[in-house]
């Protein structure tokens, strides 16, 4: 595991990592006995980048983010593994520690904003809290930067505003709330968990642009997990592909996109109803996930995989390099590696980022 | 996460040949499953059977007055089996009173905790479902019943007609069906946003038919556990009403008028109305016992948890105690 | 798919005219206010035709659903289904309408009864419709067709619905849906709460069937890209109107309404080469539905507003045969094909929504 991020290091020379994830396990202790979640995630994500964690119900990546950011729920713990934040690793931190080294570098996005903030008290006021325990700001100082924060997320007329309650903004607006919450203390990793899944297509797009705007502005990374694999396509340059709390796939987005070394990864790409024809078949995945105590012994997608043999049933895969900085958990990822480089593939994206129109 | 979380599913069942029926553990065996609820269980099976047979068996027993024989404590082999709970200010055997006084306890609140239950559901369940005016013309009649001192008008209307068990049990019934009421709106208000019922609608099955297929069986738990509250209560009431004379009239008697009785001698013969009150206390933490199985026995999400064996069920108890 | 030529094009099973709907909302101390949820849809769908209903939260579409399922009672306009209005129908009439129109729900979790069996839920509407399948035999072998129609072994009907994944759950609800045999299914999201392995799966059923038993589909949906896939028509509706309507690649290639090019160019794409050049990014969010703008609703987001547009609600708008962009309102028949917008000034080529580079 090591030698393979070492590796992954060394081709990025020029990138400055900001978070290193590296074998972490997560447990969660339910009635009928533990529960492995979240199984020796690896991940690096670096400055000015966006990683996307991608997967859908289930897979582990909001626990993943938790165990990150030391929010886990009391049933949930992590089992092992090394989380570090530019360097320092917080899994072994006291928690006094881990606060003062938390707090201010790093920053999350809940999905549901209304509920990330507290009803009794105005936005500015909560907006200022960040300012008054970590800077030793007055509450009048610490005001004065809220509307000033306000308005870099876009608030329409902020002086007013920040006297309004959470429940006065729309779904949009709480959302710029939080995003201007997360980015109070400039953080080094701002940890964005389905930011823009409960919002419209309009509004999501406005949020998106945010985030990207902010990501430059702070030379920031952001971890955005998310089960849209738009939004990926469109927002990440490098993504991780969970299933069942194993990543299954790792890699820069415009190669996992246009040659998908993992059979879940191509089968998800192919789920897509972009290039069918109305009434077309679309490709699905047989099945559903497994639940997450009863995953079975070897391959954790053995059950729903087109390319199933007898070792799938037997031995876990690793992550094997396929590309350049491209990982596979497969036996057969080498089958879909050549493939890929058949013309036979309709997913030929190899076009950069989308450029920021706003 | 949750679904990690969520019931075992594992034992799948066989599948029954002919007719669809909503499987399920035996309620047997979910209760066999819960310590406190078989015991609360077997005190009022043995409650009910008292009732039932306990005042033939003693015969005269309980009206034998013995004035040689007043106050004798309880619990001292001299006196005999019959006077093993002791004897009250007139010499009868306690232990007969007291199993004489089980059917009448019974009789009153039994009868008024169902009719009230049944009214109030019904009433409830129904002003909830449709909204609008016939809810709030409903919930105001609530408003006023419990508003009303229950007491006064207990009072007045059981001076006017006679205190009969009769009348003790309509007048119990009608001062709680509000709590029913109250209780049974709120949820059945709630569930007919659901969207099942909206599907239910969609095929034209009437409000009755819905309120009977989707509202009544979710709704029932919670009152079931309400009326085992309430049973409490009622005893509790009709032992003030006999206290104050317009409840239960002697020679009849009720544990709670056992308690109003005995409670001039508090200070020296303890025994009179402790020992009613006791059974009082018994058989209402038994009836809740009983509730808060049943609660969870009759509700899917939560039925596993009676299915589970022991050392999962300790786990799943220390897990929960470290979540708070 | 057979539905792209219309077998028969003249036959609507559903006709609305001018349908409208406001509920009553109480503005505390202040009396009460209405909110127009529908104002004036006009639609209809064909034999086996599929209809989308395109729009973001508050635009009024599950209101549409829910009138059209006669759960709520409009305040004015016509339905016509098959040429008889539903709200006119009593007794027999009306459960004999019933078994014709159906509805799937988007909430696969809520809409099914926890404390029944996928057999007894299927089953449901047999006890209201009691002459449909007499007999016990006659309504279990009606079951068995179902569970296999919609891709469910006979043995699940005798299991609660929380032993289901979520994609099944949404399979038994379609099973209900069909139960009666409808002409039209109106398909409330059925697929948004999904993941997107799974709604690939329903999404083929749902094709499947139509081919099998030619309903009629009215697919509401966020999702363009499903939308895309599934629909032959498709309405895009802002605040209770329907804003355009046509066929539906002419609407996602040939946007006509700013409103419409703004959503096509705000949904995120996977395939970089599907991408906008330019993205429109609203500015703004949605009106209260409370106190919509005054003339045309879309005027305090368009880029295209002028004055004329906060004084007169614009006419439909289609674009002819010939190219050419006329006026007037469409007649039912075979004009309801036509590609139509209400807006003053409409978008005259791709390139000016930037959906094709200029």
């Amino acid at each position: 595991m090591m030698e393979l991020l070492d590796s992954q290091r060394a081709a990025e020379k020029t990138l400055t990592t900001v978070l290193a994830v590296t074998g972490l396990d997560v447990d969660i202790r339910t009635p009928t006995g533990t529960v492995r979640v979240v199984n020796k995630v690896s991940f690096t994500a670096y400055q000015g980048q966006t990683l996307a964690l991608l997967g859908e119900s289930g897979c582990g990546k909001s626990m993943t983010a938790k165990a990150i950011a030391g929010l886990l729920d009391p049933v949930a713990s992590v089992a092992g593994g090394v989380v570090a934040l530019e360097g320092k690793d917080l899994n072994t931190m006291s928690a006094r520690a881990r606060r003062a080294v938390a707090g201010p570098s790093l920053g999350i996005v809940f999905q549901d904003a209304l509920t990330a903030l507290n009803p009794v008290y105005t936005v500015g006021t909560q907006l200022g809290e960040a300012f008054r325990i970590h800077r030793g700001m007055n509450k009048k100082q610490a005001r004065l930067q809220a509307i000033e924060l306000m308005r870099r997320v876009g608030i329409p007329e902020p002086e007013v505003r920040a006297s309004a309650y959470p429940h006065q903004f729309s779904g949009g607006m709480r959302q710029r709330i939080l995003i201007a919450m997360a980015v109070a203390l400039s953080p080094r990793l701002l940890i964005a968990d389905e930011p823009t899944t409960a919002l419209d297509v309009t509004v999501q797009a406005q949020i998106m642009a945010l985030l990207r705007r902010l990501r430059e502005e702070e030379n920031m990374a952001v971890v955005l997990i998310t089960h849209d694999l738009a939004v990926v396509a469109e927002e990440a340059d490098n993504v991780v592909v969970m299933y069942a709390g194993n990543v299954v796939e790792r890699g820069p987005v415009a190669t996992v996109f246009s040659a998908p070394t993992h059979p879940y990864t191509k089968g998800l790409l192919e789920s897509v109803p972009t290039h069918a024809v109305r009434g077309d078949e679309l490709s699905s995945i047989p099945g559903s996930p497994p639940e997450l105590k009863n995953i079975p012994a070897g391959c954790v997608y053995q059950d729903r995989c087109p390319m199933v043999a007898a070792i799938c049933r037997e031995t876990r895969p690793e992550l094997r390099q396929t590309g350049e900085n491209q990982f596979s958990a497969c036996h057969f990822s080498d089958v879909l590696v050549t493939q890929a480089g058949n013309p036979t593939n309709d997913h030929s994206l190899t076009s950069p980022q989308l450029e920021d129109n706003q | 996460m949750t679904q990690t979380l969520n019931a075992p599913t594992g034992q799948q069942r066989a599948p029954k040949p002919s007719k669809v029926r909503l499987g399920g553990p035996s309620m047997f065996r979910m209760l066999l499953r819960d310590k406190f609820a078989t015991i609360g269980a077997l005190i009022l099976a043995v409650v009910i059977l008292v009732a039932l047979i306990g005042p033939t068996l003693m015969g005269e027993l309980a009206t034998k007055q013995n004035l040689m024989f007043m106050n004798k404590a309880p619990f001292d082999p001299a006196n005999g089996w019959a006077y093993i709970l002791g004897s009250d200010s007139l010499g009868r055997s306690m232990l007969a009173r007291l199993i004489v006084a089980t059917r009448t306890t019974l009789m009153v609140a039994v009868p008024a905790v169902l009719v009230a239950l049944l009214v109030g559901s019904l009433w409830g369940v129904w002003a909830g479902y449709h909204r609008g005016r016939r809810e709030n013309i409903s919930m105001r009649i609530a408003d006023i019943i419990m508003s009303f001192p229950s007491l006064l008008l207990a009072v007045v209307v059981l001076y006017v007609f006679s205190p009969s068990v009769a009348n003790i049990v309509l007048i119990l019934a009608l001062t709680r069906i509000p709590i029913y009421m109250r209780t049974a709106r709120a949820e059945s208000a709630e569930l007919q946003s659901r969207t099942f019922v909206d599907a239910a609608r969609t095929f034209g099955t009437k409000p009755n038919s819905i309120i009977a297929m989707h509202v009544i069986p979710v709704v029932t738990p919670t009152l079931l556990t309400l009326a085992t509250l309430e049973f409490c209560y009622v005893m509790l009431a009709e032992s003030s009403l006999s206290f104050l004379g317009i409840g239960i009239q002697p020679p009849d008697v009720s544990w709670g008028l056992m308690v109003a009785q005995g409670r001039q001698y508090l200070q020296t013969a303890w025994w009179l109305s402790i020992l009613p009150g006791a059974a009082i206390v018994i058989t209402a933490i038994a009836a809740n016992l009983l509730a808060a199985w049943l609660r969870i026995a009759t509700d899917p999400a939560q039925r596993w948890r009676l299915t589970l064996e022991k050392p999962a069920r300790k786990a799943l108890k220390s897990l929960s105690k470290e979540a708070k | 798919m057979s539905t792209h030529t219309m077998a028969n094009p003249g036959k609507n099973v559903l006709e609305v005219q001018d349908l409208s709907k406001s509920f009553t909302v109480s503005a505390g101390s202040g009396g009460s206010r209405k909110l127009k949820a529908l104002d004036g849809i006009s639609l209809s769908v064909g034999k086996g035709e599929t209809l989308g209903l395109v729009g973001e939260s508050g635009c009024g579409k599950s209101t549409l659903a829910r009138t059209l399922m006669m759960l709520e009672t409009p305040d004015s306009g016509s339905v016509r289904f098959d040429g008889a209005d539903p709200f006119a129908f009593k007794g027999k009439e009306l459960l004999a309408w019933r078994r014709r129109v159906q509805m799937v729900f988007q909430d696969p979790f809520a809409s099914l009864n926890a404390r029944m069996s996928a057999g007894q839920i299927i089953s449901e509407p047999f006890a209201t419709h009691k002459d449909l399948y007499r007999g016990s035999a006659a309504r279990s072998k009606r079951l068995n067709e179902l569970l296999d129609l919609v891709g469910l072994r006979s043995t699940d009907a005798y299991k609660t619905p929380q032993e289901f994944s979520g994609g099944q759950r949404q399979r038994i609800g379609i099973a209900r849906a069909l139960a009666l045999g409808p002409d039209l299914l109106i398909l409330d999201e059925p697929v948004s709460a999904l993941d997107l392995s799974v709604q690939a799966q329903v999404l083929n059923l749902l094709n499947e069937l139509q081919q099998q038993l030619g309903v009629s589909y009215i697919f509401i949906s966020h999702d363009l890209s499903v939308v895309r896939h599934v629909t032959d028509r498709v309405a895009v509706m802002y605040l209770g109107r329907i804003i355009e309507t046509g066929v539906t690649e002419d609407v996602f290639d040939r946007p006509l309404h700013p409103y419409t090019a703004a959503l096509m160019s705000a949904s995120p794409k996977l395939d970089p080469a599907m991408r906008p050049a330019k993205r429109i990014v609203l500015k703004g969010e949605l009106p209260s539905p409370l106190d919509p703008p005054s003339g045309c609703r879309f005027r305090t987001r368009c880029w295209k507003a002028q004055d004329i547009c906060a004084s007169r609600r614009p006419e439909a708008t289609g674009l002819g045969a010939d190219g050419n962009i006329s006026l007037g309102l469409p007649t039912i028949g075979p004009a309801e094909r036509a590609h139509m917008a209400e807006c003053h000034f409409p978008v005259s080529s791709p390139a000016e929504a930037g959906l094709v580079p200029a």
